[in-house]
């Protein structure tokens, strides 16, 4: 998986999770929390649906690399090019 | 023995909504609920061929789509409904009546702002203050102190009327504490009805309820109807298996029970709570439903959606002498939302009061049957003083009725007193001395319908998915 696939990732599940955000030009650089209206309860479910969609852990004390596209990327990538 | 990841006691609001979160994230899940009906204290029943709903006035915590934080929203997210498929329309407007003087206010905040400036000039700048200060309130922190209410509106607000006017919709619809509430559930309230606001869906809570369930079925939910709770074993402070009812034993990991604090106490083998959390709430109602054979608009009544009116010197919010308090009340009338489907052909008027529980438990069965017919024009007559003189006969108009008492919520809710608000104590982290069973609903503190289903998928989030 390239890291842009899994921005796509991540950009589907944060569809899902708030259909009511506008996602077309989220800036990959910026935390995603002061680009769209995503509380303490929508991250949580970012990590679930990682959980439930593709089988990757993210442990509690690593949520704070979720916080923007190219940090999730840069994160995650290296977990779903893991998987088998 | 089945074994569920997490067993949840009641198919009411918080019930479902926490099913549903722990179903979406891959749990085993199953709902118990004794009644045949869902919905718990919001349920529904029929009557003569006519759909009444239980609880449900209106919905209060109405605020438009995008707006930020409001629990509406959140909760639509965490529950991945759409916020059409709720087909929420909203209030046309509504009223606190207090003899002489009265405050209209909508889902527009301006106009209870502007109410206030009116009907009390020299009040209005306490009044926003006291919004401020409601605004500044960290209501996402879950253990906060208890502070007086009525201290923290008295240092803002000096006139008595206008104090008892501002907490009457807020006790009315929420307070399971006598005469004075917590300063941060006067905070949740406060918002949820007049910084928010009111909406109701054309058929009523029905519509929620099956949305709800449709979502828990297709998340994979399980619910068993006409099955109750009889005992929670505890083994060495956990509890280690269910008994049903019907005697079938059952397991889970984790128990999430929206029965209420004394009464999720009563069903452990080992008792827990203390003496003086024990007992339970003492706010209890009764509720008197009229239908008339044209809408109530033709009958002269304007656009009240809902109207709290009190005719006492005082506003008192607690338990009363007599069977019910005439004093004060709640009147609702459902037509009185902007609904797209059309307009009601038949004027439904709810009315509620305080009501004495232990009264009315103790009337033997032909005694409260006599006693309901007698209090049914006085309520009507009390209620009808604050609405528009009309040529109204009553009860000669009137093509059916209905009334609950607080016995009635006890024996479908088996909720102890009937006491919709459930106890003075709440457990607000949902934490028991029982290390897998935890609380959701009324005695978690989130009250209301948004309110008990943000309670459930909070308590879920929190207890259920770690």
């Amino acid at each position: 998986m390239s890291k842009d696939e899994c921005k796509q990732v991540v950009l589907d599940i944060i569809a899902e999770i708030a259909p009511d955000e506008e996602l077309s030009d989220v800036k990959p650089d910026v935390a995603l929390r002061e680009q769209l209206d995503l509380d303490s309860m929508d991250f949580l479910d970012i990590v679930m649906e990682l959980r439930k969609k593709h089988g990757i852990e993210v442990p509690e004390s690593e949520y704070g690399e979720l916080v923007s596209l190219d940090s999730c990327a840069a994160y995650l990538t290296p977990k779903f090019n893991a998987l088998v | 023995m089945e074994t569920y990841d997490v067993a949840i006691i009641g198919a009411g609001m918080s019930g479902i909504a926490a099913g549903i979160r722990s179903a979406h994230f891959g749990k085993k899940v199953c709902i118990f609920e004794r009644h045949y009906a869902p919905g718990g204290l919001n349920s529904f029943y029929a009557l003569d061929g006519r759909k009444y709903d239980v609880g449900l006035h209106a919905m209060t915590n109405f605020v438009k789509p995008g707006v930020k934080a409001a629990p509406l929203n959140r909760i639509l997210r965490q529950l991945r409904i759409r916020r059409e498929d709720l087909n929420l329309s909203e209030q046309k407007r509504s009223r606190i009546a207090f003899r002489g003087t009265d405050l209209k206010f909508s889902n527009d905040f301006g106009l209870l702002e502007s109410e206030i400036d009116r009907e009390f000039p020299d009040q209005v700048d306490g009044f926003r203050k006291l919004v401020e200060d409601v605004q500044g309130f960290d209501d996402s922190r879950i253990d906060y102190p208890y502070e007086s209410a009525r201290e923290r509106v008295q240092a803002r607000i000096s006139n008595p009327l206008l104090e008892d006017m501002i907490f009457c919709p807020l006790m009315y619809y929420g307070s399971s504490t006598e005469e004075d509430m917590d300063f941060g559930q006067f905070v949740v309230m406060f918002k949820s009805i007049f910084l928010e606001g009111f909406a109701r869906p054309f058929d009523g809570i029905r519509g929620i309820i099956k949305l709800l369930l449709k979502r828990y079925r297709e998340v994979g939910g399980i619910r068993r109807m006409n099955t109750g709770i009889a005992k929670i074993e505890v083994v060495e402070g956990r509890a280690e298996r269910l008994i049903l009812d019907s005697g079938e034993e059952v397991k889970a990991n984790i128990v999430l029970s929206s029965a209420g604090l004394p009464e999720t106490d009563a069903l452990c083998s080992e008792k827990w709570l203390g003496n003086s959390e024990s007992e339970p709430g003492k706010l209890s109602f009764t509720e008197t439903i009229s239908t008339f054979g044209k809408s109530m608009k033709e009958f002269g009544w304007g656009e009240d959606a809902i109207v709290f009116f009190n005719g006492a010197k005082r506003f008192r919010y607690r338990s009363p002498e007599s069977p019910v308090d005439l004093e004060s009340g709640v009147i609702c009338i459902p037509e009185n939302f902007d609904y797209a489907e059309g307009e009601f052909s038949e004027g439904v008027v709810r009315v509620t009061c305080l009501a004495n529980y232990r009264l009315w438990k103790s009337y033997p069965e032909d005694r409260y049957r006599n006693e309901k017919e007698s209090w049914r024009p006085k309520i009507w007559e009390a209620a009808k003083s604050f609405m528009p003189e009309t040529e109204l006969a009553y009860p000669n108009e009137c093509i059916a009725f209905d009334m609950f008492t607080p016995t009635t919520v006890e024996r479908y809710s088996w909720r102890m007193r009937g006491a919709i608000y459930g106890s003075a104590r709440k457990y607000r982290t949902g934490v028991t001395p029982i290390s897998n069973l935890f609380l959701c609903g009324t005695d978690q503190g989130f009250l209301g319908i948004v309110g008990s289903m943000l309670s459930g998928i909070a308590m879920a989030n929190a207890h259920a998915l770690r």
